[in-house]
């Protein structure tokens, strides 16, 4: 038995990854200057410029402005068309996850409680089928980051065209992901309790061991002080203390976030995003107060419980931002191939009466400064990297989400993928027929 | 009670029954001792209805001889005056195990299933144990008996209530004395069911409610095929459901859609169940009642939470802050709507709590009279015993309780408790009251005493002057034992004294501090201060506040259920899923709960209009592919269970109901899961949120049933290897065994004579027949290719491939074949076998010519149908009216509706869905839906909904905290509710 299990393992990892050679060849560098004209731009900070020119050389944007703007290099007529920032993926396991049910293809959850030092940037498959597939909805950037246990690991920030990981890389090693213990916890139907909620009684236990390590790793300065043994955990840890990463927080309950936020202060943790934020819409004054900017799960999600607003998931990046929060969202929680619905996301908080244009916001310039890379992503700004895409209609609804060019750092993306190859080749011998 | 003084009792009073009369004697002469009792100037309950004051009541020999006003007392009977007191039928409870040892639980042996019988010689299955009785495995639990009487009771039920045919049970008399020759007054008094499998045997099937009842169907017909001489083999499960035919059946159905479904099972073969109850009945009454089944019900009225802490409370539905509210208004809801029923302890934590249950029913407006036959005759009757239990007419057994007065009173003591003659002193008559005010002196000094409380447990409190000495005082069997402490030395000064019937004073000896011994008096100086329990009880007889019911009794349900109204749609963009494409600026009107005329400035006439301008009005979203409204979606206990239906588990409460309505969905296919290749009959429903499940459920409804193929039927991703197929190869070759073995059932089915009516059968028969239709769940084109050759070689046409995800590469052998696809707009990556499934899938089975719907397979995505209708727009260039067709027209199609629904065109059922927006567009929001004319959902009410939740919440959560607790003032930590979302891979 065991060993028909091992031939059917190689047989799959064979199978999966001969198909990866479908994989579309990343584009080369920018060489020549290319403008965009007669676009409508949609900035990803909350503006809109109508019939607007962008130019961009070398991979970065040069002039964006009205009709007036000075062209250069190959000029591409966009009219009717719209362009938009390339659209950014947090706190997902892009990459890290082929086949949900094929164990061989999962590499997003390491065994261990606490064990930011894994890594996930070496394990991002950049030729992955799913990532190309995030191509043509406009998903250009994403943050992959470690799934499971409190401690997850460390995240980096890479860009969905590249021959390997490390060309992928934009930002190595941005952030730690933690999932902050429950208050309440789902019955473990398995050993015949009910399936319904419960308190969690072990929450302060919980809340202890975490900060134990917390302790225990901001001490750490280096080997000599752990008594001449390095401690791998704690000095991948140094980073939150010192600034230089971000703690993203999974948390989704009033008090779960209330607790995590206090703690992150009281532990000298510079910078802290809230992931979820299922209840954030309770308590924005406090998250106002503490400046603390939140990843909101996607709304395409069902309440968590019965009397809650059939709408709750759809409005809530909405109730979050007319607080005055930094929003973003993010979809950890889905499977990774969903992540190309993002525009969509952001097309569904719209409906919820939040304008567009600050809806984009969601999913480009929010994300961007929250994940700290805003000073080369998320808006169509001068001196920003050129990664955008340009749609025939809106991104934001699915009908008009239709892509003609897509650009990372100036290099002019392929929008084909293994599923549009399947559908030319079907197509093609249904019209033989 | 005192241990010692009962063995005393015993020994006294039952000695001499031991024996029975014809048994030998050899140690000592011939004793007998059967005595005339007599219990004269009472109050009798002879029955519930009788009541007789000033009376007697003779027994003799366990039973009753006599009873009325004025009657002759015999001569040489013991005496016994009631003067004030009365005399009541002791209880009878129905449901218990009193005695009778747990089921063992199977051991875990293996990580693969159990799939058949261990027993030989019996049934195929495990589950059903009607050869099991309880009185083999009876023991008298003299402890339990104990305090069975202290609440009340003089006689139980007692069955195993282990498995789904459970055997039968027996009627234990509760008496102390005697052995199982006096107590057992029926070793075999009823026959129990439950649609819970047994804790001692690991078998899998059945492995859900829909494969309980299918079960229990099975075994119905089965022992109507056995009792005709069809079978060849010896079943001694049969034998033994033969053998109890004419006993009273009993089935524990727990929660009221169960006693529902248990009591349609019942129906069908003739069988009227006695049905043990959930006690949330009062929430379908009518339906409950249209059972005509007598009920037994539990009064565990569930514990108040504990909301202080104001996060925590979020957790708690509404629906369970309702239920702790109403829950104890069930039986008086019974009672009003004369339905019969019986009480019952079963639930109950602790047998202790009874009584303040049953107050706490009575407060709520439970009459006492309908409670007290709910206590005797009504399980007297149930058991066919009314001649000589349930009341105390002559020749009855003597089964009574002498109580200080009205039984159903908070302060009211329960003295004795007699069964079958016997006597059991639960608080001694005799005890003489000593509650009142003292002068206590002790060791040179006199204190002020008061004794309060419970006369058989009363309080002492002593002071002198301002100053409080903390007391213990302990009343028993005549003596009393003081302790006093003085606060500031904490010294004890100890007391005692035997209470003197003749004196109203207390004297005795004294034991100071320092160990020497005084005497110490206390003179009774007035009637106890009973102040601050007077005013407890005022607060307490106020009526209890419940608060209104809604259909479903959950938030969100509806205060009534919505009705028809005739309506006009004023200028709306009406999309008709028809030929006509997209109307603007038309009229829609209904009538009747259907579409009467479609056109321009039609004539309102006396129906309500709706400014739709700038609107759009569709037919409601049809979702071919759903696992919302189920309390089960897999039976997945066999490779085959077409024996099955969702119909039998329609969940007619699920919230998810109310969001698909929210995203303008009105008609679902409710499939079975995907866990076998020949899956369940599926449920087709509207989603009338309020209405009971049957009336969900279409009327003539197209038969359906799901098939599945790939990686799920082959159990590939979860660790069993023992289940066949294993392989794609197998699930064809299961196919074709099936489908043989239908076409052999037919015809011997055919030929007359004795045959075994085989529910799996004759539901693959059907399939043959073409007239049930298969919806199979399928991946790869292969195994697509594979079924449809399957069913052409038994001449029929698969109805619908759902899923189908490589429908693409097979499109024009579909459309050969003459089969439709429902599938995922953009669904992939998630398990090895949609490798290429692709979003433009419904495109390019659309250009060849197959009907194509999307589906949600999924609770969340269901409500958002007509986006991911959108994405066939972006993927594969789909026109909007193909897009918008393949949520309405086209699922209505595949599901043989669409005379019915999925368009708007005269005639057809006013399913009808008013939209802000074009309502493919990611911006559109459903404003209105409708289901025949009637509104089920509507943004501005629901708004409304919103706030009331908040304030109802508010006002139950104020009474909680109030509230004092359940036993020894405990309240239930927050929870929240166990609802689980399905998919197609839940098992």
């Amino acid at each position: 038995m065991m060993k028909k299990y091992i031939n059917l393992s190689i047989v799959l990892v064979l199978l999966v990854g001969l198909s990866a050679f479908a994989q579309q060849t990343p584009a080369p560098n920018q060489t020549t200057a290319m403008s965009i004209t007669r676009v409508t731009a949609h900035i990803g900070d909350g503006t809109v410029i109508n019939n607007a020119t962008i130019v961009f050389e070398n991979g970065k944007i040069t002039a964006i402005g009205d009709a007036s703007t000075v062209t250069a290099g190959t000029v591409v007529d966009a009219s009717g068309q719209h362009i938009y920032p390339g659209i950014i993926a947090p706190a997902k396991s892009l990459g890290l996850v082929e086949v949900d049910a094929v164990r061989a293809s999962n590499d997003q959850d390491e065994i261990g409680e606490m064990i930011p030092h894994i890594r996930s940037l070496i394990a991002y498959n950049a030729e992955s089928k799913v990532v190309e597939s995030m191509r043509p909805n406009g998903v250009l950037i994403a943050q992959i980051a470690p799934q499971g246990g409190t401690i997850s690991g460390t995240s980096s920030i890479v860009q969905l065209d590249a021959w390997n990981w490390e060309d992928a890389a934009v930002k190595v090693d941005d952030g730690i992901h933690m999932r902050w213990p429950s208050s309440f916890r789902r019955g473990r139907w398995w050993l015949g309790e009910p399936r319904g909620f419960k308190p969690n009684d072990n929450y302060a236990k919980d809340i202890e061991k975490i900060r134990s390590f917390f302790t225990t790793a901001k001490a750490y300065e280096n080997s000599e002080t752990n008594g001449g043994e390095h401690n791998l955990a704690y000095s991948a840890t140094q980073g939150i203390f010192d600034g230089s990463q971000q703690l993203f927080v999974s948390a989704n309950g009033e008090k779960e976030i209330i607790d995590a936020v206090t703690f992150c202060k009281e532990m000298g943790i510079q910078k802290m995003v809230i992931v979820g934020g299922y209840n954030a819409h309770k308590i924005t004054d406090f998250l106002k107060q503490n400046n603390i900017a939140v990843l909101v799960g996607q709304p395409h999600a069902q309440p968590s419980m019965e009397d809650h607003d059939y709408d709750h998931n759809y409005k809530l990046p909405k109730l979050l931002m007319d607080a005055g929060l930094l929003v973003g969202i993010q979809n950890s929680r889905m499977s990774n191939f969903q992540t190309r619905n993002m525009p969509f996301y952001a097309g569904q908080v719209a409906g919820q009466g939040l304008d567009k244009e600050k809806a984009l916001q969601l999913i480009t310039g929010n994300n961007a400064k929250i994940l700290g890379i805003d000073a080369d992503y998320g808006t169509l700004t001068v001196g920003k990297s050129a990664t955008f895409f340009v749609s025939q209609g809106d991104a934001l609804d699915m009908r008009t989400n239709l892509l003609t060019y897509a650009f990372i750092d100036g290099r002019k993306l392929s929008l084909e993928t293994h599923q549009t190859e399947l559908w030319k080749r079907y197509t093609e011998k249904y019209s033989k027929q | 009670m005192n241990k010692y003084f009962l063995v005393f009792l015993a020994l006294i009073m039952g000695q001499s029954l031991f024996a029975q009369d014809y048994y030998p004697v050899n140690d000592g002469v011939k004793e007998t001792s059967k005595p005339y009792t007599s219990f004269t100037n009472a109050t009798i309950y002879i029955s519930p209805t009788e009541v007789i004051t000033k009376a007697s009541l003779v027994i003799r020999d366990g039973k009753v001889v006599n009873v009325g006003k004025n009657i002759q007392i015999p001569n040489g009977s013991v005496v016994i005056d009631l003067e004030g007191k009365t005399i009541y039928p002791s209880f009878i409870d129905l449901y218990t195990d009193f005695g009778v040892t747990k089921a063992k639980r199977a051991q875990g042996n293996g990580r693969s299933p159990q799939y058949s019988a261990t027993r030989e010689g019996f049934y195929w299955n495990d589950h059903i144990m009607p050869d099991f009785n309880a009185i083999d495995a009876f023991k008298f639990d003299s402890k339990k008996a104990t305090e069975f009487r202290k609440a009340g009771f003089g006689v139980v039920n007692a069955s195993r209530q282990d498995g789904i045919s459970q055997g039968t049970g027996i009627l234990v008399s509760l008496r102390e004395s005697g052995d199982d020759s006096n107590r057992i007054l029926d070793a075999s008094s009823t026959d129990h069911f439950s649609f819970s499998k047994s804790v001692a045997s690991r078998q899998s099937y059945p492995g859900s409610l829909m494969g309980s009842m299918a079960l229990l169907r099975q075994v119905n017909h089965d022992l109507i095929w056995y009792t005709a001489g069809g079978s060849t083999t010896k079943d001694r499960a049969l034998d033994a459901m033969i053998t109890n035919k004419g006993i009273t059946k009993i089935f524990d159905a727990g929660n009221k859609g169960n006693d529902i479904r248990a009591d349609k099972i019942g129906d069908q073969f003739g069988i009227q169940y006695v049905i043990v109850g959930g006690g949330d009945e009062y929430e379908r009454i009518q339906d409950i009642k249209a059972t005509n089944a007598t009920y037994i019900l539990p009064i565990n009225f569930p514990d108040a939470y504990d909301v202080s802490n104001p996060y925590m409370t979020d957790y708690i539905s509404l629906a369970d802050m309702r239920n702790w509210n109403q829950a104890p208004s069930n039986p008086k809801a019974m009672a009003d709507n004369g339905i019969r029923f019986a009480l019952t302890t079963h639930e109950l934590k602790s047998l202790s709590a009874f009584k303040a249950k049953l107050i706490k029913a009575i407060q709520h407006g439970l009459d006492k009279t309908k409670a007290l036959e709910a206590l005797t005759t009504v399980p007297a009757s149930v058991l066919g015993k009314s001649d000589v239990l349930g009341t105390l007419r002559k020749g009855a057994y003597a089964n009574f309780l002498i109580t200080s007065g009205d039984i159903f009173e908070d302060g009211t003591t329960l003295y004795e408790n007699w069964t079958s003659g016997q006597k059991s002193v639960i608080n001694d008559m005799s005890v003489k009251d000593i509650r009142g005010t003292y002068n206590l002196t002790a060791a040179g000094k006199t204190y002020t005493m008061d004794i309060t409380g419970d006369m058989a447990k009363p309080k002492a409190e002593i002071k002198l002057g301002e100053t409080k000495y903390p007391a213990t005082l302990s009343y028993k069997e005549g003596w009393i034992v003081l302790g006093m402490t003085d606060e500031a030395t904490k010294d004890v000064t100890r007391m005692t004294a035997v209470v003197n019937k003749s004196s109203n004073n207390l004297s005795g000896k004294l034991i100071t501090p320092s160990g020497t011994e005084q005497q110490f008096s206390a003179t009774r100086t007035g009637d106890a201060k009973e102040e601050e329990e007077e005013e407890e009880e005022e607060e307490e007889e106020d009526a209890p506040e419940v608060v209104a019911m809604t259909y479903p009794n959950i938030g969100y349900g509806y205060k009534t259920i919505p009705s028809s109204k005739n309506i006009l749609f004023r200028n709306a963009t009406v999309w008709t899923s028809e030929e006509q494409g997209t109307l603007t600026e038309t009229d829609v009107l209904v009538v009747n709960g259907k579409i009467s005329k479609i056109g321009i400035n039609l004539s309102a006439d006396n129906a309500t209009v709706i400014d739709a301008t700038g609107k759009h009005l569709t037919a409601g979203i049809i979702d071919e592919h759903s696992h919302i409204a189920a309390l089960a979606i897999n039976e997945g206990g066999h490779n085959s269970s077409a024996e099955v239906t969702i119909e039998d588990v329609v969940d007619p409460e699920d919230i998810g109901i109310y969001r698909n309505l929210a995203g303008g969905v009105t008609s679902i296919q409710i499939l079975h899961g995907s866990a076998n290749p020949i899956g369940g009959r599926s449920a087709i429903i509207k989603l009338k949120w309020g209405e009971s499940a049957d009336n969900m459920i279409y009327q003539d409804s197209p038969k359906f049933i799901k098939f599945a193929l790939g990686e799920n039927v082959k159990q590939s991703n979860w660790t069993s290897f023992s289940r066949f197929p294993q392989t794609r190869m197998g699930v064809e070759q299961m196919f074709i065994d099936y489908f043989t073995r239908a076409q052999e059932y037919e015809q011997s089915k055919q030929a007359g004579g004795t045959f075994r009516y085989d529910l799996e059968m004759e539901t693959l028969s059907e399939i043959l027949k073409s007239e049930r239709f298969i919806s199979c769940h399928s991946y790869v084109q292969s195994e697509i290719n594979m079924l449809m050759k399957v069913a052409e070689k038994f001449d029929f046409r698969v109805n619908t491939f759902t899923h189908i995800l490589e429908g693409y590469k097979v499109a024009d052998k579909m459309v050969e074949h003459g089969v439709g696809g429902s599938t995922f707009s953009d669904w992939w990556a998630y398990k090895f076998e949609v490798n290429d499934a692709i979003p433009y899938n419904a495109a390019i089975m659309t250009n060849q010519g197959v009907t194509v719907a999307i589906n949600s397979d999924d609770g969340e995505m269901s409500r958002r149908l007509n986006q991911e209708a959108a994405k066939t727009v972006k993927y594969g260039g789909m026109s909007e009216e193909q897009a918008w067709k393949m949520v309405t027209i086209n699922p209505a199609k595949l599901l043989h509706l669409d005379d019915r629904v999925g368009s708007i065109k005269v005639g057809k059922d006013a399913d009808l869905v008013l939209w802000n927006d074009n309502p493919l567009s990611i911006y559109a929001k459903a404003e209105k839906t409708f289901i025949e004319g009637a509104l089920f959902f509507d943004l501005e009410k629901d708004k409304q909904m919103r706030a009331t939740i908040k304030q109802e919440r508010n006002t139950l959560v104020k009474m909680m905290m109030k509230d004092k607790g359940g036993d020894g003032g405990k309240k239930r930590p927050p929870s929240g509710r166990p609802k689980q979302v399905f998919t197609c891979e839940t098992l």
